[in-house]
């Protein structure tokens, strides 16, 4: 966990005051709605078809069970009684009164919790990978750079009003869980030749109407140069990025339209004229910030503990040990994914009080640490094995233990024309519908791995370009219609999916999905290969052959 | 449906009403004929040509204490004179998600 020191609660505690003063002019009318929009926005604010919504930065996607507990309180006292994590690592309120967001932002405050740059045009929440500090092989702990990312992000006043948004995320890791390649920066740590740690940069991702993976811009910055070599790619953004057509102002669109050696001469010109300057980083401010993170006693503990031995005989437990518990770089424990894909149920929701129990299980069994991962799951990132039995209990009585994680039903999906004012369609009874289908967890084994994401609009936020098969919500006629890609990923081998074929109706969608997967039983070569392989073997035309001559 | 944030010239056939979210809650409200605003479709006005909707919405658009984010939404009106959404869209915003809320309200 990262300690917050004064500055920053100062500056969060201030912001609420602030706020309150903007949200009491704007409903006594001092304040328009086209003077007050850009202030609520710039505190996470959004307007959304039933109600206020407000969206919470989880940075680097790290909670600390007080944290969660705060989220829970206000998604009890100010909202429904639950929140939405998003593929962005945050959290989203979607019935927030405007009237009480004050109060609601105040009690988030008192956790260091808040909605700054969740919105607007700016730097927004730095992302990483669920993992960070305890997966195997990772070089370092990337959070303390998405830390010093944060700090040198927060009220940048030369970055507050880029073209558009702006998403860095950063890995230590060969494998990428943070989606490097679909952000306007992704930053890999890994070791040159020489063994020295820096950061392979890429620019210029991104999904939306235009999607885009980014490209590596440089192969290797020194750990001295990254956060000049960052303001450079952001100054050279800053400067010739579109601001005269929204659809074409993201980076991705410079990126493309300036080709990436144009764009990387420019930012090099522009590196060197900064990189000795304020921004060239002394070890000591990494080693500061490295120190302000706590990191858990581990205790020595034996890999194969005899209350996992004893466990081993429940199916159930051995079902979701198998599934959700991963590796931990320290012997004796394990990483746990809560799945928040419980079948028929929303993607990525999570009830106030699931979110208490989950809070209680991380102090008891983790650390008192929660991650957020891009896939809508939670994270205890460090569990005692000979906890596992017992940890498991208490997830399967809150409906947390649901054993899909990267299973068919693990489903990212927006909100979809539930809820977001963006929207075409609706997203999440697609999802729930598609879940039901493949409940059965010997079927959804069987089919092995296969990542299905959907968006309700183009703008994306389902992630559907890089799912294996990714559903995209357009609207004909009035009517809710369907794109169906295949071949999508959002690993270190990111690719975007291809079109299979026309759009079907709202109606046909999970039946398609059966015949898409029907389809690759039929295909593989054998029963371990992948979903994404076959599809990339093959490509799209068998799949296309099958499942249209049915619709 | 497409949002009405892409709702650029206002030319309409049939049955509209303004709608908007309360500034206070963000409830959904719409335009009466009294110039006030109500939680029920059924209390709008409804209006059925390009000039009126404008007239009602530019109305609408004045009182931005309110109202935010105002709009002009298709209805149905049926022969009793009951008001309907015109699309999905607007059937969400009268009656709700269309999925089970985690928790019931």
């Amino acid at each position: 966990m990262y300690a917050y020191d004064e500055l920053d609660r100062t500056l969060v505690r201030e912001r609420v005051e602030e706020f309150r003063d903007q949200v009491r002019r704007r409903l006594s009318g001092e304040l328009t709605e086209d003077e007050f929009k850009s202030l609520r926005l710039m505190n996470g604010v959004y307007l959304q078809l039933h109600a206020y919504m407000l969206r919470i930065a989880i940075p680097y996607g790290t909670l600390a069970s007080d944290q969660m507990r705060m989220l829970a309180h206000v998604a009890r006292k100010y909202d429904r009684g639950y929140g939405h994590f998003t593929t962005r690592q945050n959290i989203q309120y979607h019935w927030i009164k405007l009237e009480q967001l004050p109060d609601a932002m105040a009690d988030l405050a008192k956790v260091g919790v808040h909605g700054i740059q969740t919105s607007g045009n700016c730097i927004r929440n730095i992302t990483t990978d669920q993992w960070a500090g305890v997966a195997p092989g990772e070089i370092e702990d990337p959070r303390v750079w998405a830390e010093l990312f944060r700090q040198y992000a927060t009220l940048h006043p030369e970055f507050s009003f880029l073209p558009r948004k702006f998403k860095i995320a950063v890995i230590a890791s060969d494998n990428d869980r943070a989606a490097l390649r679909i952000h306007d920066i992704g930053v890999r740590i890994h070791r040159n030749s020489s063994g020295e740690a820096g950061f392979e940069v890429m620019v210029g991702g991104g999904l939306g109407r235009s999607p885009f993976l980014a490209k590596t811009i440089k192969p290797f910055v020194s750990r001295r140069d990254i956060l000049s070599y960052i303001e450079a790619i952001l100054r050279v953004y800053n400067q010739y990025g579109r601001r005269d057509n929204i659809y074409k102002a993201r980076i991705k669109i410079l990126v493309h339209e300036l080709g990436i050696e144009k764009f990387a001469a420019e930012v090099e010109d522009e590196w060197q004229k900064i990189k000795d300057g304020p921004l060239a980083l002394d070890e000591i401010v990494i080693a500061d910030i490295r120190s302000r993170f706590t990191y858990p006693a581990y205790e020595k503990q034996i890999d194969n503990p005899p209350e996992l031995k004893a466990a081993g005989s429940d199916a159930r437990f051995e079902a979701w040990r198998r599934n959700s518990t991963s590796h931990h770089k320290v012997p004796g424990y394990a990483i746990v994914t809560i799945s928040l894909k419980e079948t028929g149920k929303t993607p990525g929701d999570a009830t106030a009080e699931q979110m208490d129990v989950i809070a209680d299980l991380a102090d008891k069994y983790s650390f008192g640490e929660i991650r957020v991962g891009h896939e809508q799951n939670l994270v205890l990132p460090s569990v005692a094995k000979r906890d596992l039995p017992a940890l498991w209990r208490a997830l399967d009585a809150a409906n947390l233990a649901t054993p899909n994680v990267n299973l068919i039903s693990d489903i990212i999906a927006c909100p979809g024309l539930d809820y977001c004012s963006l929207a075409n369609a609706r997203s999440i009874p697609i999802a729930q519908e598609i879940s039901r289908r493949f409940a059965n967890l010997e079927t959804a084994n069987l089919i092995g791995r296969l990542h299905i994401n959907i968006s309700g609009c183009i703008n994306a936020c389902g992630h559907h370009h890089v799912g294996h098969i990714g559903i995209l919500g357009v609207e004909k006629n009035g009517e809710e219609f369907y794109q169906i890609t295949i071949g999508g990923k959002a690993n270190q081998d990111a690719a975007l999916g291809t079109l299979i074929g026309p759009a079907v109706p709202y109606a046909q969608v999970a039946d398609l999905v059966e015949d898409i997967v029907e389809a690759y039983l039929s295909l593989r070569l054998r029963p371990d290969e992948l979903f994404i392989d076959t599809v990339k073997r093959l490509g799209v035309e068998p799949f296309k052959e099958r499942v249209y001559a049915t619709h | 449906m497409t949002s009405p944030l892409e709702q650029k010239k206002l030319k309409i056939a049939g049955p509209h009403v303004v709608t908007a979210n309360r500034t206070g809650d963000g409830a959904v409200i719409w335009r009466t004929a009294n110039k006030l605003w109500s939680t029920n479709l059924s209390d709008a006005a409804v209006v059925r040509n390009s000039d009126d909707a404008r007239a009602l919405w530019a109305e609408a658009i004045a009182d931005d204490v309110g109202a935010v984010g105002s709009y002009v939404a298709p209805v149905q009106v049926d022969a009793a004179g009951i008001i309907a959404p015109g699309n999905l869209r607007e059937r969400i915003r009268v009656t709700g998600t269309t999925i089970e809320l985690p928790v019931a309200v």
